[in-house]
């Protein structure tokens, strides 16, 4: 125990401040600010992998690690599309996972944002065409915002985030 | 493998495998496999292809793993009702590699398993992907599919379904568990969410933009699957890479495999509630990932490699900050695996917990690190060193144990041998070329890759034609192996302990679904 509280107290905060939406690294606040301006609490958000690569979902993990501090600017990852204010998508959507999105988009509830993770998700990617993906998350349920990479970095993940807030205020 | 008793000659496949091929009826077919189980070898893969076009009906491969390397036997078959030997008989992971077999080119084991596996209700029953003849249909309607699950009956006994899309960020697939009361009785999977005709995509691709591809079939894996594509390209072009670039991408390999450790050793606590755990291990991760970027531009080296050798570069500066991270990194390992092995509640939950017994992975084929920490003892990085691996004095790491505690210390004594790895590698990396001059793969041929990746080994197997597009490219990843061993690893456990167990073999969806 002695030795697990001297760990956590020799390491310390190594969270850093926010990235601004338009790419920046700026205050934290802004972001924090929009998701309080436009929700008015916690942003909650139910990640899908519709037929990744699994990279996208390397950088995501990424994003919950300390230095991004992501419930600290009021942003949290939800096990239910229930709770969920946002889906974040990755994948080119293979057939097989189209009924499963198209549920998931379904029981979240009104207001809802779709972002679409990466290349694939956003039509982009290496695995199509193909006979076994529809290419882009865009063709089976609406998206609000797409971020490019392959995989986006987790900075890259927090602009497309704060992108998506700015069009659900707007 | 002794072939000569069973009256077989086998051919030597030229490349940095050590492999060799025979060509076999079914009756050979069945005492070759028999013969490679009862000597201890291991089925590595199996697949087809339809060689129609080249007047010989389909040709169905097994590559079977022995002491002295791969042999891979080819069973020609004429027409597609005339099925092959079910060899889940003798290799039960087998199974699910047949059935997939049958979803893409409509070939069929005589006594096997029959349900679809990598096909669900996405596109017609009479569209077979892999047959060069048939074209993708316009425009199939999705269905939900029914799925004939094994049902388990008895007093109390209920089903609990879980997914495709799980509660935490990870990658899609069903369990069906049938429990009583919280304790398993039976775990099904059902796969192939992800699927994403990656076998067909590759057909016709240049042999660089394959690469691309062959990196993203599984991401966590990519510099393994890079690897083991070149390795198979260069065997068809009679390719060496220069040193630098050979000892670049096992720098690549090992920087995968420690940062794969680091972040299933941080999920491992989390799932058993230590918190600070996930909060340590990912910070290191992170730290590993940014030294990535620096030093070539990417967080996840993913197109580092390229056929013929190394595709970036970087100087001197770079190496020596990529070597003084090493030091404090293994320190703050040795500090976080103290707290993980005194923290009574993590090792209550660690210790028994999904336990595979050796004799059971024996006759599962439990492969990779999870075999490793039930005393299968296979790892190519020291049954068949390839460059720079021969130069490297690697230790094998492993356990008898087979339990989570077991795959968590695996995970932990390999992250110190390939700090130790990555430090030699950085010390005496060679100056010179990263990229050997350009050759045409010659067609007509198998080309193979074997790389040890973090998870296990990465097997691909390449053909490329006359006009130097790829012809067929499978990519098998370990996970076809393991994930059938999970079902037996869950059992008599409580449901609560599904997440921690799974997570402590991290099989991959995506390598699996293709």
């Amino acid at each position: 125990m002695l030795r697990t509280l001297k760990k956590i107290a020799s390491v310390g905060i190594v969270s850093e401040p926010m990235p601004a939406a338009e790419g920046q690294w700026r205050l934290r606040s802004e972001i924090e600010a929009r998701i309080l301006a436009t929700l008015g609490r916690a942003l909650c958000i139910r990640h899908v992998d519709a037929g990744s690569c699994n990279g996208c979902e390397l950088e995501i993990h990424a994003l919950t690690n300390p230095y991004y501090n992501l419930e600290g600017a009021g942003i949290k990852f939800v096990a239910s599309p229930r709770h969920a204010d946002m889906l974040l998508v990755t994948g080119p959507v293979s057939k097989n996972m189209v009924s499963a999105l198209k549920r998931v988009y379904e029981a979240t509830p009104e207001p809802k944002l779709v972002v679409a993770v990466g290349d694939c998700g956003s039509g982009r990617g290496v695995f199509c065409p193909s006979y076994a993906v529809c290419g882009r998350v865009a063709d089976v349920i609406p998206v609000d915002v797409e971020i490019p990479g392959c995989p986006p970095s987790p900075a890259a993940l927090l602009q497309g985030i704060a992108a998506a807030i700015a069009v659900g205020r707007s | 493998m002794d072939l000569v008793k069973l009256g077989l000659t086998a051919q030597e496949l030229p490349g940095a495998v050590p492999a060799r091929t025979i060509r076999v009826n079914p009756e050979q077919f069945r005492a070759v496999c028999q013969e490679a189980l009862t000597e201890g070898g291991l089925l590595q893969a199996l697949w087809a292809s339809d060689e129609r076009d080249s007047g010989s009906g389909y040709l169905l491969r097994v590559a079977l793993q022995d002491a002295q390397g791969l042999v891979i036997v080819e069973l020609p078959i004429t027409n597609e009702d005339d099925g092959y030997p079910n060899l889940a008989e003798i290799f039960p992971a087998a199974d699910r590699m047949q059935r997939a077999v049958d979803d893409l080119l409509g070939l069929k084991s005589w006594s096997g398993d029959t349900r679809p596996w990598l096909r669900h209700a996405a596109w017609p029953m009479d569209y077979f992907p892999l047959r060069k003849d048939s074209h993708p249909p316009e425009s199939a309607a999705i269905r939900d599919e029914h799925y004939a699950f094994v049902p388990v009956r008895g007093d109390g006994v209920h089903e609990i379904a879980v997914g495709p899309v799980h509660a935490g960020t990870i990658e899609p697939g069903h369990f069906r568990f049938s429990v009583v009361g919280e304790k398993v009785l039976r775990l099904e999977e059902r796969l192939g969410y992800t699927h994403k005709g990656i076998e067909r995509r590759f057909q016709g691709m240049a042999v660089e933009a394959g690469q691309r591809l062959a990196a993203r079939v599984s991401g966590d894996s990519a510099v393994a699957f890079s690897w083991a594509y070149c390795m198979a390209a260069e065997s068809l072009s009679g390719t060496t890479p220069p040193p630098r670039a050979l000892w670049l991408r096992a720098l690549w390999l090992e920087r995968e495999r420690i940062a794969n450790h680091l972040g299933d050793l941080g999920a491992l606590g989390n799932d058993a509630g230590f918190g600070v755990g996930l909060a340590q291990f990912s910070r290191l991760k992170e730290d590993l990932l940014r030294a990535n970027e620096r030093a070539v531009g990417a967080r996840y080296p993913m197109d580092v490699i390229t056929p013929g050798g190394i595709a970036t570069d970087f100087d001197d500066t770079q190496r020596r900050a990529l070597k003084a991270d090493i030091s404090p990194l293994r320190a703050e390992i040795q500090v976080l695996r103290e707290i993980y092995d005194d923290h009574a509640g993590l090792q209550d939950r660690f210790v028994g917990a999904g336990r595979v017994e050796p004799g059971l992975a024996r006759k599962l084929g439990l492969i990779g690190l999870a075999g490793r920490a039930s005393g299968q003892a296979w790892d190519l990085r020291t049954d068949h060193p390839h460059p720079p691996y021969d130069q490297l004095e690697v230790r094998m790491c492993g356990r008898l144990e087979g339990d989570v505690a077991a795959r968590v210390a695996v995970r932990f004594d390999e992250l110190n041998e390939s700090l130790l790895l990555c430090e030699a590698i950085l010390d005496e990396l060679p100056i010179g070329d990263i990229l050997a001059p350009r050759a045409a793969p010659t067609a007509g041929r198998l080309g193979l890759g074997w790389i040890e990746g973090w998870r296990g080994p990465v097997f691909v197997a390449l053909e490329m034609t006359e006009t130097g597009g790829i012809r067929r490219c499978h990519p098998h990843d370990p996970s076809w192996q393991n994930w059938p061993v999970l079902e037996h690893a869950i059992i008599g456990n409580i449901v609560p302990d599904f997440p921690l167990i799974n997570k402590s073999f991290n099989l991959s969806y995506s390598g699996h679904d293709i």
